[in-house]
């Protein structure tokens, strides 16, 4: 039996076509991945993301368990502001990435990826028994089945926010949030985070309280262009920025260096998870390095498919994630390549189905917005 | 959905329309649909000889790769090439504008168990 968000009877209602993800029963489109995508980038774009898992970290010691949990500095955060980081396992892999709101001192809400809330919930309470000896004064709660989450996204995202809620957005800046309430009364986090590129909101709210914020968040979007995206949108949309993704750029063997988060992996804030591994991996020299690519000849980059030279004679690497890129309209691809093919300009060569395709790697992100 | 009664289809979500010796192939407005917006088609060359159930190209929307069989045996007589710069018009209009290959029937008995619109039409219902 999948597992179904308080919005699933919204997305039959509005058309969306519903499938597994992680077992999860999500719409993958409602229009069409193209127009949702194109609406996100012009106008907005509304996501059910209330599969997302939600850990509630809270006790006088919760900062230092964070710390020592996550790659990133927790200590550099102030109330109300947020941070991208990354979960590494002993060995230097990732387990995860993932988004830690601070909302006190003593309490932290942290945001993981719904495939993997299980996992992680597991890895934090595991860490959580060996930090100070399992002494600390910290409470790892999952607290995801609370939540429904809903992102608006887009340039017109705070205009259509706005419209639900009295909290003024426009003092809230990008990776922070307020606590306020929507609709009057109901108790809501309100982001300036998103998994786009474009500016918008990741909203929190009482699972039971979904419906109503997303019908009258629909309503309010209707008129400025906003449509209900699904997550083809979200994953086209999240490659356009070249934001990595769990299951394809990383994995419990990618070591974070390699995978372009070396700037939310704080070497010399203290000890954390995984730290020793990362720092050996990066003293012996990395061996590869994640890179965005586009083909010069026809064809659609995929996961899994090999990367070669430009001459198309030695192995070099392989496709984490691609697709044609509805913005650009370019076939697009992410990477992992060996560190002497990874400057930008480098000619390669991907395999697909059998033919040597020619690509050249190039900047990223691999769209950048206008405003 | 309906599907035109001229057509010939199968269990792949390809259509045939036979005429004579001749044989038009492309996917079903079905097919389109579960695909999504396609933004990339290879078809074969010219000349090709194809054996039923073989794969003639492929058909790439945002999300997935799909093989094209071909529902006959055949040479390939015509390819529409038009669809190499505007593969959305497989989305558009699927049953005619967007026919991708045409084939010289080389084996009759191979288009002997092709479904017509009607078994078609619950086929497709039954995979729902």
């Amino acid at each position: 039996m999948l597992k179904r968000t308080a919005l699933f009877e919204e997305h039959q209602r509005l058309g969306g076509r519903l499938i597994d993800f992680g077992g999860w029963e999500l719409p993958v489109q409602y229009s069409g991945v193209i127009d949702e995508h194109q609406a996100c980038r012009t106008a907005a774009g509304i996501f059910d993301v209330s599969h997302m898992g939600e850990v509630h970290v809270e006790g006088p010691d919760a900062e230092a368990y964070l710390n020592y949990l996550v790659s990133n500095n927790v200590a550099k955060l102030a109330d109300s502001q947020a941070q991208y980081s990354v979960l590494c396992n002993e060995h230097g892999g990732l387990v995860d990435d993932l988004v830690i709101y601070r909302r006190a001192r003593d309490r932290f809400l942290v945001v993981v990826n719904a495939s993997n809330t299980d996992k992680d919930f597991a890895h934090m309470v595991k860490i959580q028994k060996q930090f100070q000896g399992g002494k600390a004064r910290v409470s790892v709660t999952n607290e995801s089945a609370r939540y429904s989450q809903i992102a608006v996204q887009g340039p017109k995202a705070a205009e259509i926010v706005q419209k639900i809620t009295k909290t003024p957005l426009a003092a809230i800046k990008t990776y922070w949030f307020a606590e306020g309430t929507v609709l009057g009364s109901i108790p809501a986090v309100l982001g300036r985070t998103g998994y786009t590129g474009e500016d918008g909101f990741e909203i929190y709210v009482p699972w039971e309280k979904g419906p109503e914020v997303w019908r009258a968040l629909v309503e309010a979007g209707q008129p400025l262009g906003m449509k209900p995206c699904g997550l083809g949108a979200r994953d086209t949309l999240r490659l356009e920025m070249k934001y990595p993704l769990y299951g394809h750029e990383l994995t419990d063997e990618t070591n974070p260096l390699e995978a372009g988060a070396g700037w939310v992996v704080k070497l010399d804030k203290g000890d954390f998870v995984g730290k020793t591994p990362i720092v050996q991996a990066k003293e012996a020299g990395l061996k590869r390095k994640l890179v965005g690519l586009r083909l010069l000849d026809r064809g659609i980059p995929r996961q899994g498919y090999a990367v070669y030279s430009g001459d198309g004679a030695i192995r070099i690497g392989e496709i984490t994630s691609g697709t044609q890129s509805p913005s650009t309209k370019q076939a697009i691809g992410i990477a992992y390549v060996t560190i002497p093919n990874s400057a930008e300009g480098t000619k390669l060569t991907v395999d697909i189905r059998g033919q040597k395709v020619a690509a050249e790697v190039i900047p990223t992100p691999f769209y950048k917005r206008p405003y | 959905m309906s599907f035109p009664t001229e057509l010939k289809y199968t269990k792949d979500h390809e259509w045939a329309k036979v005429d004579g010796k001749t044989i038009t192939i492309g996917i079903t407005d079905h097919a389109q649909k579960a695909l999504g917006d396609i933004v990339y088609v290879e078809l074969p060359a010219v000349g090709r000889t194809l054996k039923k159930h073989e794969t003639f190209g492929v058909v790439e929307s945002i999300k997935a790769v799909s093989d094209l069989y071909s529902p006959v045996a055949g040479k390939v007589l015509e390819v529409n090439s038009s669809l190499t710069d505007e593969p959305a018009r497989i989305n558009q209009d699927p049953h005619k504008g967007a026919w991708m290959i045409k084939l010289e029937l080389t084996d009759p008995a191979s288009a002997t168990d092709l479904m017509d619109a009607a078994a078609y039409t619950a086929y497709v219902a039954s995979l729902k």
